[in-house]
């Protein structure tokens, strides 16, 4: 039998749920024993190539690509998961949903006081993804099953998280793996 | 001769001084009632409900319900359970609350709660409100965004420092905590030694320059639920 296979993806994120993941150590063996990745930026496939059992979505959706990243992993994937605190709640970056977008762009790129842009163009490329009016959580996108939060999620929530999936258990973490920093 | 009060929590038998809330006497009998407002030295407010439990069939906040001879209470159950969930989610929702940059990580008591009951997420929308923060006093800063309006400053300033610095405004979903001068917090008689200072269960009141100074792993709530210092008494 083909082993499962596992997608993952940073959308408004740091790529620290990614790190975390990494820091599983030698339990990576393991896991390589368990799973195939499929779609991820571990393996650098870009493409979906098939169903996949899991789909670890770390980072919230702050501009159109995200979102399409996001209903491409729930149709692809049977467990979708929230991964860290960005994709569960927003994080850091949903601290500009209570600033107005043209706000953000003007600091960002007219008035903030490190910016130099003499022709005062404010970024609007049709290869830019446009951004969201703020950021949004997964769960307000698309269905999400399980969120593991974090910032990031340690390798053993993840760890755990993922065996128990793929081995058909229960996920029920203790006490010390459900942290929200 | 007794004035013991004896009643039973889940089926329990617990005694109660007279004059004892529910919650008093069950501290003392080493039973851990959850709760966010109270605070052992503070007058009962019944604001969050979080302790909420079923006294003879109905619900009562078991900070300000005084003990009574042979009630039946009910604590543990799955019902209350999801009830104080259920807060737990909808405070969490209904501020900004970025654990990953806040001070209060590891020590928090809304954070702690959540931890203790297993939530991974909330289940309701965020609402990220617009809230502001008052950094202008040299020592202490409130940041609104985390206020979850215990009253837990309010009370300590008003009762034990004899100031009356904090006082809510507004109603609601607009209701927030201010200070009593007509401006900001610098302009108060607040000082960094007040009681009112230390008794905020989340990160909304902070003393500045003493943030993070304890490592994670080593903080009040990084391995031990809050609570289990009140029933390790019972074991």
């Amino acid at each position: 039998m083909a082993k499962p296979k596992v997608a993952t993806t940073s959308l408004a994120g740091c790529f620290g749920c990614h790190m975390s993941l990494l820091d599983i150590d030698d339990r990576i063996l393991k896991l390589v024993e368990l799973v195939d990745f499929d779609k991820s930026p571990i393996d650098d496939i870009k493409e979906f190539t098939g169903q996949c059992a899991i789909g670890l979505v770390e980072g919230g959706c702050a501009n159109e690509e995200n979102v399409r990243v996001l209903q491409d992993f729930r149709k692809h994937c049977d467990i979708l998961i929230s991964v860290g605190d960005c994709a569960t709640m927003g994080g850091l970056p949903a601290l500009r949903n209570t600033i107005t977008l043209e706000e953000c762009l003007n600091e960002a790129y007219l008035d903030g006081p490190t910016v130099y842009n003499p022709d005062g163009v404010i970024p609007n490329d049709k290869e830019i993804p446009l951004c969201l009016d703020r950021v949004y959580p997964c769960n307000e996108v698309v269905k999400i099953d399980y969120n593991l939060p974090g910032c990031p999620p340690s390798a053993d929530t993840l760890w755990e998280a993922l065996v128990a999936l793929l081995t058909d258990k229960p996920v029920s973490l203790p006490y010390e793996l459900i942290k929200y920093d | 001769m007794s004035d013991k009060i004896t009643f039973t929590i889940d089926g329990v038998e617990v005694k109660a001084a007279k004059g004892q809330t529910i919650l008093q006497a069950a501290d003392e009998a080493g039973i851990y009632i959850p709760r966010l407002c109270n605070m052992s030295g503070l007058i009962p407010y019944g604001s969050c409900r979080v302790c909420t439990v079923i006294v003879n069939g109905r619900p009562q906040s078991a900070c300000t319900q005084p003990a009574a001879e042979g009630m039946i209470v009910e604590n543990e159950t799955e019902e209350l359970l999801t009830h104080r969930k259920n807060i737990v989610d909808m405070l969490f929702v209904e501020g900004n609350h970025y654990c990953m940059s806040c001070e209060k990580s590891g020590n928090c008591e809304l954070q702690a709660l959540a931890y203790r009951f297993g939530i991974a997420a909330p289940k309701y929308p965020y609402m990220f409100p617009n809230r502001s923060v008052d950094a202008t006093h040299p020592d202490i800063f409130i940041d609104r965004n985390r206020c979850i309006l215990c009253a837990r400053c309010v009370r300590a300033s008003r009762d034990l420092d004899g100031k009356g610095v904090f006082e809510f405004v507004g109603r609601g979903p607009n209701k927030s905590i201010a200070v009593n001068a007509n401006a900001r917090l610098k302009d108060t008689n607040l000082d960094i030694t007040d009681k009112a200072v230390d008794v905020c269960p989340v990160g909304a009141i902070i003393k500045k320059r003493v943030g993070f100074a304890v490592p994670i792993g080593q903080r009040k709530y990084d391995t031990k639920p809050i609570g289990s210092e009140i029933e390790a008494q019972n074991k």
